[in-house]
Formats: C-alpha cells, sequence, structure tokens
C-alpha cells in the first residue's frame, strides 16, 4: 500500500482513530508520520518516536473507543481508583489495578512491551509459594474431573500430591 | 561520589553502569495516591528490612528523609545520580539509603515504594545487576512484594512492569558527536527497543557529550537477556567511538588541536564561566587526554569536575548559597584550582 499522503514511498505506519464515533484510517510512510504533528501526538506507540507514556495511553484510549463515560463503572476494590483515573494520570493506583482493569490494560501493556509474559526473576519468598498455590489450584480442579468421571485411583494420586504440596506451603511459610 | 572518581577503563568511553529496579509493597497503594501516615510506614517498613537483617551489608547503610535536607542538598544528590527528580518532588514522604562507598541508594516513595540504584564506574553491568538483585533478596525476605505471575513486578506506570529493571550506561561520545555520527546511532538505537538521550540538558542536546542508553521494554525479556542487550549495542558504539577518534588522529589536523588545547586554555584561566560551557569544555580536554594529544592533565581531575561545576554540587562545596552570577566565578575559580 502507498503513503496517503505522498502517494510515493510504501506505507509502514498505519493508524485507526475513533474520533467522535467515526472511525478514520490513516497509511503513512515513516517520514510523512514523522512531519504529521496530529500523529506524533494520537499515535499509540513508535519507538522511533521519542514521546510519553501520556501519550502513548492518550492515543492509544482513542484507539479502544474514546468517551471517559465507558470506564466509570471500574473502581479497584483496593486502592478506588477508576480506569479513567489511570488514564487521566497514566499510573496506577496499586498492584492490584493490573487485574481489575485487566481488560483494557493488557492491549496496552502489549503496545509497550510487546509481550504480556514476564520471565524474568521470581521473588524467592513469595515466588516459591505464589507457584505452590497455583499448583494446588489446578491439582484440585483435575481432582474434580477425576472424582465425576469415578477415576478413582487418579483422584487418589492426586490427592495425595494435594497433601504433599499443602504440607510444603505451610513449611515455607513457617508454619 | 566513589563512582565517578576512580580510574576510568574502556579508554574512558563507558563512565559509568547504572541498574534500578523498581518493587512495590503488596496490597498498598503506590506512593503518588498514599496518605502520609501510610507512607510513613512504607519508610519504616522498607529501613528496617534492611537495618535489621544480618546482613553484612546493611551496616553501610544511612537513612535520609528528604524533608530533612536541604533544597541543596536534594538537588546535589540529583547530580550526583544518587537519586531522582521525582523523589524530590515527593519530598513530603520520600527517603533515600545511601551506602558509604555511594553506589547503592534506594529510593523510598518515589513513583514506586522502592527504587534501588546500583550504579559503579566503567562498563560493570553484570556486576552492578548481581549487587542489586543480592538486596532486591534482602529486602523481599521481609516485604511481601506486589508480583503476579504473569506479569512479574508490578509498577505504578505500566512501562515498568516485569523486571522492573532499567539498565543503563553513560557515554563519553565526544569523537562520534563531532563527526555527526552520532544521528546515525540515536536512530538505530531507537529500533532495537533501546532509548538514548543527552545526560545534561534538554532533548537531543547533549551537555558535554555524554549520553545515557537504557532498555526500553521491561516485560517477556529475562533480566540477563536486557543487559546482555545492552552491552551488545554499548560494545558496538563503544568501537564506533574509538574509529571516529582514529579517524581524527589520523587527519592530524591543526585545527582539532588548536580547539582542545584552547579548552584546555580557558579552563585553566576563565574568571567566570557557565555550567555548560565548563561541562563543554572539559569533554573536550577530555577526549584530548584520552587521545594522547593532551598530556599533562590527568583524567580523574576531570571526572571529578564533571559533577562538581553542576549549581547545587557547587554551593555545597562553597558551602553557602550562591546567586548565578557569583555561581559563575566561583566555578572558574574551582576549576582552576583543580588544574593548576
Ligand atoms: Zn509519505
Ligand atoms: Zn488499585
Amino acid at each position: 500500500m502507498l503513503c496517503q499522503r505522498c502517494n510515493q514511498k510504501e506505507a509502514n505506519v498505519h493508524i485507526t482513530k475513533i474520533i467522535n464515533g467515526v472511525k478514520t484510517e490513516l497509511h503513512l510512510c515513516d517520514e510523512c508520520a514523522k512531519q504529521s504533528e496530529d500523529i506524533n501526538v494520537n499515535f499509540p506507540i513508535n519507538f522511533g518516536m521519542p514521546m510519553s507514556f501520556q501519550n502513548i495511553l492518550d492515543g492509544f484510549v482513542e484507539m479502544l473507543g474514546g468517551a471517559p463515560k465507558t470506564y466509570e463503572e471500574e473502581v479497584c476494590p483496593v486502592c478506588k481508583m477508576t480506569f479513567n483515573d489511570f488514564r487521566n494520570k497514566g499510573r496506577l493506583g496499586c498492584g492490584r489495578c493490573y487485574s481489575a482493569f485487566s481488560q483494557k490494560i493488557t492491549p496496552i501493556i502489549k503496545r509497550v512491551h510487546g509481550n504480556i509474559e514476564h520471565t524474568g526473576k521470581v521473588p524467592a519468598r513469595t515466588g516459591g509459594e505464589l507457584k505452590l498455590r497455583r499448583d494446588i489450584q489446578r491439582l484440585k480442579e483435575e481432582l474434580k474431573i477425576a472424582i465425576n468421571k469415578e477415576e478413582y485411583e487418579k483422584a487418589a494420586k492426586l490427592r495425595d500430591e494435594i497433601r504433599y504440596l499443602e504440607s510444603k506451603l505451610g513449611t515455607e511459610r513457617g508454619e | 561520589m566513589a563512582w565517578f572518581f576512580s580510574k576510568s577503563s574502556d579508554e574512558g568511553i563507558v563512565l559509568t553502569s547504572r541498574i534500578r529496579l523498581a518493587r512495590n509493597i503488596d496490597g498498598v497503594p503506590f506512593p503518588h495516591i498514599l496518605d502520609k501516615d501510610s507512607a510513613k510506614k512504607v519508610v519504616e517498613d522498607v529501613t528496617s528490612a534492611i537495618l535489621d537483617s544480618n546482613s553484612a551489608i546493611s551496616k553501610d547503610f544511612d537513612v535520609i528523609n528528604l524533608k530533612d535536607i536541604t533544597l541543596n542538598e536534594r538537588m546535589s544528590l540529583v547530580e550526583k545520580h544518587l537519586i531522582s527528580k521525582d523523589l524530590i518532588n515527593r519530598s513530603d514522604i520520600s527517603a533515600v539509603m545511601i551506602n558509604k562507598q555511594k553506589n547503592v541508594s534506594i529510593m523510598i516513595n518515589e513513583e514506586d515504594h522502592i527504587r534501588l540504584q546500583v550504579i559503579y564506574p566503567g562498563f560493570k553491568l553484570k556486576e552492578a545487576y548481581e549487587l542489586a538483585s543480592k538486596i532486591d533478596d534482602l529486602i523481599e525476605e521481609r516485604i511481601t512484594y506486589s508480583y503476579d505471575t504473569r506479569l512479574g513486578y508490578l509498577t505504578s506506570c505500566p512501562t515498568n512492569v516485569g523486571t522492573g529493571l532499567r539498565a543503563s550506561v553513560m557515554l563519553h561520545l565526544p569523537a562520534l558527536t563531532i563527526t555527526k555520527n552520532i544521528n546515525n546511532i540515536i536512530n538505530t538505537i531507537n529500533q532495537v527497543g533501546l532509548t538514548i538521550r543527552g545526560l545534561y540538558g534538554e532533548g537531543s542536546n547533549a551537555l558535554g557529550n555524554v549520553y545515557q542508553i537504557s532498555n526500553q521494554i521491561t516485560l517477556g525479556l529475562s533480566e540477563e537477556e536486557i543487559i546482555n542487550n545492552l552491552i551488545a549495542v554499548t560494545n558496538k558504539i563503544v568501537e564506533k567511538e574509538k574509529k571516529a577518534r582514529e579517524m581524527l588522529l589520523e587527519k592530524q589536523s591543526v585545527e582539532l588541536e588548536d580547539e582542545l588545547y584552547r579548552a584546555l586554555g580557558i579552563l585553566k584561566y576563565a574568571r567566570s564561566i557557565s555550567t555548560q560551557e565548563s561541562l563543554e569544555l572539559i569533554s573536550k580536554v577530555r577526549m584530548g587526554v584520552e587521545m594522547g594529544i593532551i598530556k599533562d592533565v590527568n583524567v580523574d581531575k576531570l571526572n571529578e569536575l564533571f559533577v562538581n561545576v553542576q549549581p547545587a554540587t557547587l554551593q555545597l562545596l562553597e558551602k553557602r548559597d550562591l546567586s548565578p552570577k557569583d555561581r559563575d566565578i566561583v566555578r572558574a575559580r574551582l576549576i582552576r584550582e583543580k588544574l593548576n
């Protein structure tokens, strides 16, 4: 596709803007995109252009559909911040906000980092505990299924494994 | 100021290596919406996690509540890269723990509850991360971090989520700047998920030819991958700076020699000089020394001047507040005394 502005170079910047409910698509080459001021403000992310996170966020929220009132009902149960607050400040209120606004935050995170899976360090103490809890939860669900299917031999094995992990969880927490 | 005073390595191109980890306490709102009492408790909890631990490290740290020190003292800590301006903006609730060697600082109630920073002279990113991670573990023995198995360490701004790691190097790139090759480098770096900016001054106008390069992506890559990427890119840039210096030397131009010696001349004899001009000239002389053009100036003295000519540090050294005009006079005197 050719750039809509100069009609000469290949368009490799694609922008979808929603203003007052009207969707506009814009396809530009790198150069025209850089020159265009209104894109610099609204274009969600391009690591080639220095811009603040607020700019990225503004552009992205606009892409999501714009009107502030859409987010009013979502409140973080811990810090009471709303998604709209986050939109204005560019900062979340607490760790719980990430799951409270998960649906809207996840695409933003993916835009910023190109990824949504942490592969780095795990906190030594709490990380181990978190993993154990998650494993226990998973085994309990498997146990339920096994019992429903009347696979009692498998269920017994699962039960033993859950007991073992729960005792391990107890030791980890110093109980 | 230990980190700036040590002997130069990598021909002085990599000035410092810095690691910063962002961490938050589980269940506690982030500093920007935290009430004063809860903020005070965060400071108490973090400081005691370090001070009450059985580790040998714990005895090294001093705790400074930002509200207890003068504006000048705060700004001087910024000039020495031990705290951020953001920490100053929250002086009513923020604190910092700084070790005796002045290469570790733990900022409390900055944008996140904890911003742990290790800064080393020269090119030592891995060593800096090792120490930071060790102190991180020490804090985590007592404090439950806000951590998600999928997203990693949760931070106030989603741009830091995941590893919470910002790794950076400070580079002195006078030859690349003089030969205008720096613009290509800036463009390339932005394409590989890193950012580059001038350390002093605004925007791309890098005073003293000092640049900072850091990772932009914190999620999806491990700490090791982030650091290795930065090391690889830094090595390439150091190589390019060396090449640019060789090219300058090959030309054997009188103009270059003249420019560098004039810089030294002004520094040695000026009676009034601004921060900006002094940084520019110190940078030139430093390059001249490293290229063997200027022979009788000690690089360590120049490194020290890079920090000491800045306004807040200058006033602290002089032990009084100075008007901008007096500052320029005192600065010129300080430089003369150092270089003559
Ligand atoms: Zn075009
Ligand atoms: Zn929250």
